[in-house]
C-alpha cells in the first residue's frame, strides 16, 4: 500500500488542474494573476513555468471579458477553466454565466455542448466586509443550464475538479478561502468525484446536519460536541447542489428522522429553503420535528469581527437547535476557570 | 465586374428582404410571437460582410439576424420555422427569432442581450489562434452596442491577445428608439476601436459592394496577421426596432432620405446600368426569392409543433 498522500485543498485542486490540463491539450486555465503572479490565492503556483503562456493565461480586471472569451471557446470546443479572483467579482460577468453559457445549449435546441468550469473562493473569509464575502451558491443553484459544485475536504477537492473539468456543461465551482490551507489525504492520479453524488462525512442516527463547503466543518465540530452528550448526528456532504442528491438527502432524513441545514448565506430564498421544501414535500411522514435551517443572519456581511461572527452559522447554533429538537437540556455552563483570563 | 457576384449578392438581399416581409405579415397574423426585430434597410451589411467569409469562418449575430443566419446557410425553411415556434426550426423551436443557431454552418447565434455576444465572438477567435487553425470570426452588433462594457472588454481582449475578429458595427442610427447624437459622444463608433488598438473603417453599409469589400480586406488582414478589425457600417432600418414599434421618433423626411439608398435598388440599378440584368430578370429573380419565402411559410405552417415530452431536453449535455 502507498503512503497516504497529505495535500492542502489548494494543493489538491491544483494537481486536479495539471493532471487533467496534461492529459487533454484542449484545457487551458484563464483568470486574473493565474499566471506571472502564481494566483492569487497560490491555486495555480507553478502551472504557468509548467504549461507556457499558451495554456495558463493573464487576463486584465474584465471578468464579463474573459468570462465571455470562455464560452466563445467553449462552444467551438475548447475546455476553459476560468478561475474568479473571487466569486464576488463573477457578479459583473453574470451576464456571460446566467444569459449566454447556462441558455446556449437549450436554446440551440441541442446543437453546442459548453464544457467549462468557473472557479475561484467564494463565502465569507475574515473581516472582508459586506462586499467580499458572499456565499452566491443559491444564486447560481436556481439557474438551469449550470451545475454548482462546493467541496469541503481535499480529496472532494481534487476529485470533484476533475470530473468538473470533464463535464460538457457549464460549472460553478465555489471552493472556500478559508479552507485553501486545509489539510487532508489526497489519492494519487486518477480520482474522479463523480458530480451529484452527496457523502457521509460522519454516520449518525438521531439527527442529520446537512451541509455543502466550509459549512461541512462547522457541522462536523457540532457533531463532535452533541456525540460528546450522547447524540449521534450524521453529517451529510451534498458536495454539489446542482445536480442534487436527493436520494442521498432523504434516505438519510427518513431514518434519522430530524434534519438542520447549516448554510453560509443569507436565509431568504437560500439553498437550506429549498432543501427542507424538498424534505417536507416527499418525506414529510419520516420526520419526528421541523427541519431547522442555521443560516447567515439575513443582512450584509459587516466588518467587525464579533459582527461578523454573529451573522455566520456557527458550531453552537447547530448544537443548541438540535438540542433544542431532541427535546435535550442545555448543558449548565462551566464557571470560568481561574487563571485562563476567560 | 463579375456578373455571377452581383446577381448572386441581389438574390441574396431579396430572400432576406421578401422573408422578413413575410415574417412581419405572419407576426400580424398572429403565427409567430415574441420579439421580431426587422432588419429591413440593413440587408447590403449581413449579405456584403457573409458573402467575404470562406464558409469556415464563424459567424457570431444579436437578435436582429435573420439575414446572418439566410446569408450563411441559406435555409429559409429552418429560420421561418423557427419563427413559427416549429420542432423543425432551426433552433426547434427553443430559440425563436432572436436565437437563430446551425453549428454545422458555424452560425453562432442568435444572442439578444445587448453586448454579451462580443466577448463570445473574441473567444471564438481565441478558439482559432489557440489551436493554430486559420478560421475568423464575424461578429455584429448595433450601435447602441457601443456604450456597454461587454463590448469594451471584448474588443479590449481581442486588442490585447492579437484576436483574428472583425467586429462589425451595424450603425443603424438608432438605439431601439433613441437617436445616436442622444446616446453617443462622438460622431462615429469606430473612433473606439483605435484604443484597443485595432484598426477601423466606416463603410457606406448600404453599398454591398462596398461592405463585402471592406469586410474581404479585414478578414484577409485578420486570417493573414491574426489582429482584430473593427468595421462600421452606416445603415438605417427601415422598420421599428421591433414589429411592435411604429417608429414615431423619426420624421417620415428623414425615413424618405433613408429609402432613397434602399441596399437592393441601388444594387439592382448597377446591375442595370452594367447591363449584367435587365429590370425583368431582376424581377424573376425577386419572384424567385418570394417563392423560396412562400416555400419556407408552408413548411413552417405544416410543421409539427415541439413535443411537450421534450421539454426538459438540452438543459444539460
Amino acid at each position: 500500500m502507498p503512503e497516504p498522500r497529505v495535500l492542502s485543498f489548494r494543493e489538491a485542486l491544483r494537481e486536479a488542474m495539471v493532471e487533467e490540463m496534461e492529459r487533454d491539450p484542449s484545457i487551458f486555465l484563464m483568470g486574473e494573476e493565474v499566471g506571472h503572479y502564481n494566483g492569487a490565492y497560490k491555486v495555480s503556483e507553478g502551472m504557468l513555468e509548467r504549461f507556457g503562456e499558451r495554456r495558463v493565461i493573464d487576463t486584465p480586471i474584465a471578468e464579463t471579458g474573459f468570462a465571455g472569451v470562455g464560452v466563445g471557446a467553449a462552444m467551438v470546443g475548447l475546455r476553459p477553466i476560468i478561475e474568479f479572483m473571487t466569486w464576488n467579482f463573477s457578479l459583473v460577468a453574470a451576464d456571460q454565466l446566467i444569459n449566454n453559457a447556462a441558455k446556449l445549449r437549450y436554446m440551440s435546441n441541442g446543437q453546442f455542448r459548453l464544457p467549462i468550469v468557473f472557479r475561484g473562493p467564494g463565502g465569507a473569509a475574515h473581516a472582508l466586509a459586506a462586499q467580499h464575502s458572499q456565499a452566491l451558491e443559491a444564486l447560481y443553484a436556481h439557474v438551469p443550464g449550470l451545475k454548482v459544485v462546493l467541496p469541503s475536504t481535499p480529496a472532494d477537492g481534487k476529485g470533484l475538479l476533475k470530473a468538473a473539468i470533464r463535464d460538457d456543461n457549464p460549472i460553478v465551482f465555489i471552493e472556500s478561502e478559508v479552507m485553501y490551507a486545509l489539510k487532508g489525504e489526497v489519492p494519487d492520479g486518477e480520482h474522479v468525484v463523480p458530480l451529484g453524488v452527496a457523502d457521509v462525512k460522519r454516520p449518525g442516527r438521531d439527527v442529520t446536519i446537512v451541509a455543502w463547503s466550509k459549512m461541512v466543518h462547522t457541522a462536523l465540530k457540532a457533531a463532535e460536541t452533541l456525540a460528546g452528550e450522547g447524540i449521534e448526528a450524521e453529517v451529510l456532504d451534498l458536495r454539489t447542489l446542482r445536480p442534487l442528491d436527493e436520494r442521498a438527502l432523504l434516505e438519510s432524513v427518513a431514518r434519522t428522522h430530524r434534519c438542520v441545514i447549516v448554510q453560509e448565506g443569507w436565509p431568504f430564498a437560500g439553498i437550506a429553503a429549498e432543501l427542507i421544501t424538498l424534505i417536507v414535500e416527499k418525506t414529510f411522514d419520516d420526520l419526528d420535528a421541523p427541519p431547522e435551517r442555521i443560516t447567515n443572519l439575513d443582512v450584509p456581511m459587516p466588518y467587525a469581527r464579533n459582527l461578523e461572527n454573529e451573522v455566520l452559522p456557527s458550531a453552537e447554533r447547530v448544537t443548541t437547535a438540535v438540542r433544542k429538537m431532541l427535546g435535550h437540556p442545555e448543558p449548565s455552563r462551566r464557571p470560568a476557570v481561574a487563571g485562563t483570563g476567560r | 465586374m463579375d456578373a455571377t457576384l452581383l446577381l448572386g449578392l441581389y438574390r441574396q438581399m431579396a430572400l432576406c428582404r421578401r422573408f422578413e416581409e413575410a415574417a412581419a405579415k405572419a407576426y400580424s397574423q398572429g403565427k409567430v410571437s415574441g420579439f421580431l426585430h426587422l432588419y429591413i434597410g440593413q440587408e447590403a451589411v449581413a449579405v456584403g460582410a457573409i458573402s467575404a467569409a470562406e464558409r469556415t469562418d464563424y459567424i457570431v449575430a444579436t437578435y436582429r439576424e435573420h439575414a446572418h443566419y439566410l446569408a450563411r446557410t441559406g435555409d429559409a425553411r429552418g429560420a421561418m420555422a423557427e419563427l413559427y415556434g416549429k420542432a423543425s426550426g432551426c433552433s426547434g423551436g427553443r430559440g425563436g427569432s432572436m436565437h437563430l443557431f446551425d453549428a454545422a454552418h458555424r452560425m453562432l447565434g442568435g444572442w439578444a442581450i445587448v453586448g454579451g455576444h462580443v466577448p463570445i465572438a473574441a473567444g471564438v477567435a481565441f478558439a482559432s489562434k489557440y489551436r493554430d487553425e486559420k478560421d475568423v470570426t464575424l461578429c455584429f452588433f448595433g450601435d447602441g452596442t457601443a456604450n456597454m462594457g461587454a463590448f469594451h472588454e471584448g474588443l479590449a481582449l481581442a486588442g490585447l491577445w492579437k484576436l483574428p475578429v472583425v467586429f462589425i458595427c451595424e450603425n443603424n442610427q438608432y438605439a431601439m428608439g433613441t437617436p445616436l447624437y442622444r446616446t453617443l459622444a462622438v460622431e462615429d463608433v469606430a473612433v473606439r476601436a483605435r484604443g484597443y488598438p485595432m484598426k477601423s473603417e466606416i463603410v457606406n453599409g448600404d453599398d454591398v459592394l462596398e461592405m463585402r469589400e471592406a469586410v474581404r480586406h479585414a478578414i484577409n488582414r485578420a486570417r493573414r496577421e491574426s489582429k482584430p478589425f473593427f468595421i462600421e457600417a452606416k445603415t438605417y432600418r427601415f422598420r421599428g426596432h421591433s414589429v411592435a414599434d411604429p417608429g414615431k421618433y423619426r420624421s417620415k423626411e428623414e425615413l424618405q432620405k433613408w429609402m432613397e439608398r434602399d441596399p437592393i435598388r441601388v444594387l439592382a440599378e448597377r446591375i442595370q446600368k452594367l447591363s449584367i440584368a435587365t429590370e425583368e430578370q431582376l424581377h424573376a429573380f425577386d419572384d424567385e426569392a418570394k417563392a423560396q419565402v412562400q416555400d419556407a411559410v408552408e413548411f413552417a405552417e405544416r410543421a409539427p409543433v415541439p413535443d411537450p415530452a421534450t421539454v426538459g431536453e438540452y438543459v444539460y449535455a
